[in-house]
This record gives C-alpha cells, sequence and structure tokens, in this order.
C-alpha cells in the first residue's frame, strides 16, 4: 500500500503574526515558516506504517508557491520517500486544494491519505473531509489512534470529539486527518537531510492536473481582535473574591 | 406564513416524483433564493443540543423574515422526540425535516453529507448552517465538496448575508470573508458568538409542522465503507465545558492528575466546568475533552479562571472572549496576566484551598 500525506508551509505556531497595515492579510514576509503542526503529525503516523512494513512508501504532497519546496524537504528528511509539488500562485482554498489532491490521488493511487485536521494559519478544518467527499472515500477525521487491518483491508480509527473518543472501522482507501494526541513527530537528523536533497520532488501545476482554482470566497478585509483592557495584579485571595463579588459580579 | 404554506406546499408537490423535480426546481429555488436556510441538528437523548440551537439562533440573524428549516437524522423513537423538541425550541423555524432510517443511527459523515446533498438539491437553500463543534466540522465540509461549494469555518458574525467574519490565525486575527459562489452557501458558526436568549429558548407555544425527507432516492453510495464501532465518554456530572457560565482551568502547574482534583473541588463549589490547557492533557492529568484552545474547545464564560496557565498563543484563543479572566500563576511574567482582568501572582498550591475555604456556596 501507498500513503499519500499532504502538508503545507504555514508561519510558525510561535511566531506573534502581524496583521498588514493596509488590512490585507497577515505579514509573511521575513517571517519563520515552518511546516503545519498537524501535518508533520500525519506525516510521523505514514512514517510509522510504513516501518510496521504495513506501507512500501510514503509519497509527500504540498501546494502552493515555489517555497514549499522547503517544507516538502522537511518531509522527505523525516523520512517521506519522495515528494510532489503543485505549484499555484493566488490564494488556494480547502476546495481547491481538496481538488488538487482527489487529482493526485488518481495518478498516484494510494490506499491511504494522511491530513492534519487543520491548518493553524486558516483554521479552516475542511480539506480532509473535501476530499473524501470528492473520491467517495471513508473519512476518520480527528484521529487520535490509528490501526489497519489489510487482511480485511480496513482501518479503526478512534476520534475525539466534543464529548470524549468515538471508534469507527473505515474500509480502504480511507482519508484520515490526524489531531494533537496521535503521536510525537520525529525530528529529522543531519544526515537524513543530507539525504532529502537527493529525493525526488516532481511537479505539476493546476492545469496539468485539470484543475480549476478560481475562488469562490474573497478575502473582504483582516483586522486585529479587540484588544483585552488591561487587567489588574491583586494581592491576596479575599481581594480576588471581593472584585469577583463586588466589581465583576459573576460569582 | 404565506411563504412557509407555499414553502410546504411546494414542498409537498416536489418530495413523491423525483422526475418533476428538475422541472420545478428552478422556480422554487428562485421564489427562496434571499431567504431559505438548513441548519443541520444534532441531537442526544431525545432532544438537540444547545450549540444546534445557537446555530438556529445564527440562521435567524442572517436575514429577518427569511425561512429556516432543521434537519435532523437518525433512527427510532428519540429521533421523533428530538424533532418534537426541535419544532419548539426557537421562534423562527419554519420546518423541521427528519431523515429517519438505519442508515443514520450514528451520526456518520458520509451518509450525513449524501443527506445534505439530497436535501439541498431538492430544496435549493440559500444557506446551509451547522454549529462548529466535531459533528459540524466532520459533516459539513464533506457535503459542502458534494455541492462543489467553499464553506466558511467558525463564523464569529455575520455582516451580510454572505459576508462573513471568523478568526484566523489561532484568534490573534480576524478575517472578513465574502462568499461569491453559487447556493448553497455553507458555513459553520462558532455557539458561544450566537447565544440563545432565554425568551428565544422559552417559545414553547409556536409549534413549527414536521416532516419527513423522502428517502427513496437516497443513494447512499458511501454509506457502509464506515462503521460506528463504539463512544467512550467520562461521566460528566459537570456543566458542559462549551456553554458553562463558570469554567475553571488547570495547566502544567497542577504537576499531576491526583492535584488536578482541586481545580474539580473548586468546580464542583462553584457550579463550573472544568477546562484544561494542552500540557495538563498531553501530561495525563485529564482526558483531552477537556483541553480548552486553538485545537481543542472555545469557551467565552462569563468568569474563567486559570491556574497555572502560562497562557501560550494557542490556549488564548480559546478563552479571549471570556467576560472576566482570572489568572493564577506564580511567574509575574506568564502571558495570561496580559489578558487577565484579575491576576493574581501565587503558589495555587495555597491559593485554591484558601479559595475553596472562602468562597461562599454557589449551585
Amino acid at each position: 500500500m501507498k500513503i499519500m500525506v499532504a502538508i503545507k508551509r504555514v508561519v510558525d505556531y510561535a511566531v506573534k503574526i502581524r496583521v498588514k497595515p493596509d488590512r490585507t492579510g497577515v505579514e509573511t514576509q521575513n517571517v519563520k515558516m515552518s511546516m503545519n503542526p498537524f501535518c508533520e503529525i500525519a506525516l510521523e503516523e505514514a512514517l510509522r506504517i510504513k516501518e510496521s512494513g504495513l506501507a512500501s512508501e510514503v509519497v509527500a504532497v504540498s501546494m502552493g508557491p515555489t517555497q514549499c519546496v522547503d517544507t516538502l524537504r522537511t518531509g522527505l528528511a523525516m523520512g517521506a520517500d519522495r515528494g510532489i509539488h503543485v505549484e499555484a500562485v493566488g490564494p488556494l482554498y480547502p476546495l481547491s486544494v481538496a481538488k488538487i489532491l482527489k487529482a493526485l490521488v488518481e495518478v498516484e493511487k494510494p490506499g491511504l491519505l494522511l491530513l492534519g485536521k487543520q491548518a493553524i494559519d486558516d483554521d479552516c478544518n475542511q480539506t480532509g473531509q473535501m476530499v473524501a467527499g470528492l473520491l467517495n472515500w471513508p473519512q476518520g477525521t480527528f484521529a487520535s489512534k490509528v490501526v489497519i487491518d489489510m487482511e480485511k483491508q480496513a482501518i479503526t480509527v478512534d476520534r475525539e470529539v466534543d464529548d470524549g473518543l468515538e471508534t469507527l472501522c473505515l474500509d480502504l482507501p480511507a482519508v484520515i486527518t490526524t489531531d494533537l494526541r496521535l503521536n510525537q513527530p520525529r525530528y529529522a537528523t543531519l544526515p537524513n537531510i543530507m539525504k532529502a536533497k537527493s529525493k525526488a520532488i516532481k511537479k505539476f501545476t493546476p492545469q496539468e492536473l485539470n484543475v480549476d482554482v478560481k475562488p469562490d470566497l474573497e478575502v473582504v478585509e483582516v483586522t486585529e481582535p479587540p484588544k483585552r483592557k488591561a487587567g489588574i495584579i491583586l494581592s491576596s485571595v479575599d481581594e480576588l473574591i471581593d472584585k469577583l463579588k463586588n466589581e465583576a459580579h459573576v460569582i | 406564513m404565506i411563504n412557509r404554506t407555499l414553502f410546504s406546499a411546494l414542498k409537498r408537490s416536489i418530495l413523491p416524483s423525483s422526475t418533476s423535480q428538475s422541472q420545478l426546481l428552478p422556480s422554487f429555488s428562485s421564489t427562496c433564493r434571499s431567504a431559505s436556510t438548513l441548519v443541520l441538528a444534532e441531537h442526544d437523548g431525545g432532544s438537540i443540543n444547545a450549540a444546534s440551537v445557537s446555530a438556529i439562533a445564527a440562521a435567524g440573524s442572517l436575514s429577518k423574515g427569511s425561512s429556516i428549516s432543521v434537519l435532523l437524522a437518525g433512527s427510532g423513537p428519540s429521533l421523533q422526540e428530538a424533532a418534537q423538541h426541535a419544532a419548539s425550541c426557537h421562534p423562527s423555524i419554519s420546518q423541521v425535516l427528519v431523515a429517519d432510517s438505519d442508515k443514520f443511527t450514528y451520526p456518520l459523515a458520509e451518509p450525513w453529507a449524501q443527506l445534505v446533498q439530497l436535501v439541498q438539491l431538492r430544496n435549493g437553500y440559500s444557506h446551509v448552517i451547522a454549529a462548529s463543534g466535531s459533528f459540524g466540522k466532520n459533516i459539513l465540509p464533506r457535503a459542502a465538496a458534494l455541492l462543489d461549494v467553499s464553506p466558511v469555518t467558525d463564523v464569529v458574525a455575520i455582516s451580510e448575508s454572505r459576508q462573513f467574519v471568523r478568526p484566523i490565525y489561532a484568534g490573534n486575527a480576524l478575517c472578513t470573508v465574502r462568499y461569491t459562489g453559487a447556493d448553497p452557501c455553507m458555513l459553520t458558526v462558532r455557539s458561544t458568538s450566537f447565544p440563545v436568549t432565554s425568551r428565544s429558548a422559552e417559545s414553547t407555544s409556536n409549534k413549527s409542522p414536521i416532516s419527513q425527507v423522502d428517502l427513496s432516492t437516497f443513494g447512499g453510495d458511501s454509506v457502509g465503507k464506515s462503521r460506528y464501532v463504539k463512544h467512550t465518554s467520562q461521566e460528566a456530572e459537570r456543566p458542559d465545558l462549551g456553554n458553562a457560565r463558570v469554567v475553571v482551568t488547570g495547566g502544567r502547574g497542577l504537576k499531576s492528575a491526583e492535584n488536578f482534583k482541586m481545580i474539580e473541588k473548586l468546580a464542583g463549589k462553584l457550579g463550573a466546568a472544568v477546562g484544561a490547557t494542552r500540557a495538563a492533557v498531553d501530561a495525563g492529568f485529564v482526558p483531552n475533552d477537556l483541553q480548552v484552545g486553538q485545537t481543542g474547545k472555545i469557551v467565552a464564560p462569563e468568569l474563567y479562571m486559570a491556574f497555572g496557565v502560562s497562557g501560550a498563543i494557542q490556549h488564548l484563543a480559546g478563552i479571549r472572549d471570556s467576560k472576566v479572566i482570572v489568572a493564577v500563576n506564580k511567574d509575574a511574567d506568564a502571558p495570561i496576566f496580559k489578558v487577565a482582568d484579575y491576576g493574581l501572582v501565587g503558589d495555587l498550591f495555597d491559593v485554591i484551598p484558601e479559595l475553596l475555604e472562602k468562597l461562599p456556596e454557589n449551585k
């Protein structure tokens, strides 16, 4: 079985973002970019499945500007066998990404498609569900545990839902999106980073895949959220109880 | 009222025959274009949940006088009971649609998305809305892909019927987006941003009609590819985290699952829900469904009390709309103090027992 993993290049999770003064978006020039943390978890899971002998190959795919190749290299250094970069300019919303992924699935014919549950920049939490719908594959979203049974061609997924955990059994091929609890991603070692440089990254454009990426959404403006007004530091529990009771009236 | 009658009359005439559907559909959808919303509702134990009622409230604020249909799916008596509840839970509901089949016994995304597609193709709604809990986030994007439209996630404000505000970058920026595609415009809404007023919740006298969805043409070609196995949840004796008036949260500073019991005790005294940071969940102090933040639950209680919580960006994403934030931390430089209304620099192992002793009983 081949596994395909979709990875996204985003502003690093630890960066304090700045909204551009012209309100068109968030500043991404000269800002540290990294692989989306949920995508790292998806890739780690794919690698573990391969290491357990249940998969033959892990293909990492990413779409967007040229710099996505750096993110793919990181994925290759973690252990992915090869990469695919779909070069696209302009905004790519989850619907377009899902259509591109569907086209790539038709080229590569993986038995499992892994994605993160959401990207930490747009916070959409849509792409995995959408590509599963387009492919008519079953979906296991927000996965915290994944067990594959090759004999039955099925995958058991524990999902993090609002009120606990839900276990589903899906027929392969399937789409899985990963939650934080699934695993602890590995670091790429220096020798693996060197090795990754010689791994292949194939290039496509959306046009070559016959995907129309014309968006049906437009960003009107991006603004800073309202600031909370500065609070006060109290000196004792008694003072706290007094404030909550007589000033804030919440207890 | 006229609209509603027309709506159900048209619906009835459309439902029985699938061949006449395509001819009737254009005129039908044009009459209702500006004003028909479908709300996907989640139900449990014979009633629809609070988040779904918030989604109905959001649908009501889309445009005045719009007709709102609520879609419920499931099987058996508890579904019919939930439909009765849905019919009277909000004054702006025009009708309740019920899909009763063992294909919907569990809320799986595959049959649900196809159901939404079926109902949309029949009735041509202008908007489809769900609450952005794990149910809505799982189902709505899949349905949107089947309908070839871009959904909008986690809407916190509706500025026009197709223009919405949603947080991005863990709530560190607000993005206003306009949907420019074909019908329907699909969104999930953050329930804390669309509170249900007690006045509208009380309107039990207004009962909207309930009709069964004709499932004879339901193909469900991806149904059966996923099967429900089991559900595990903690016994929840506390108020639901998403809707609680008071939330008490513990972080890494609690040091152990044993110590975390102090948080639970304090919550008990305040009638509060218990929350946790990712650090506390990862360390195994509490189960993951208590996690508050960008990737966990978003809360907006009247009072949020954080003990031993540093205040990472990802955690603040889940609490910034709380009315009053209290932080107790021994590190005076912890970022949580930048958003707290009342801060107390001190050891939580001293502060919590003192609070337990001095707080008035509140149930």
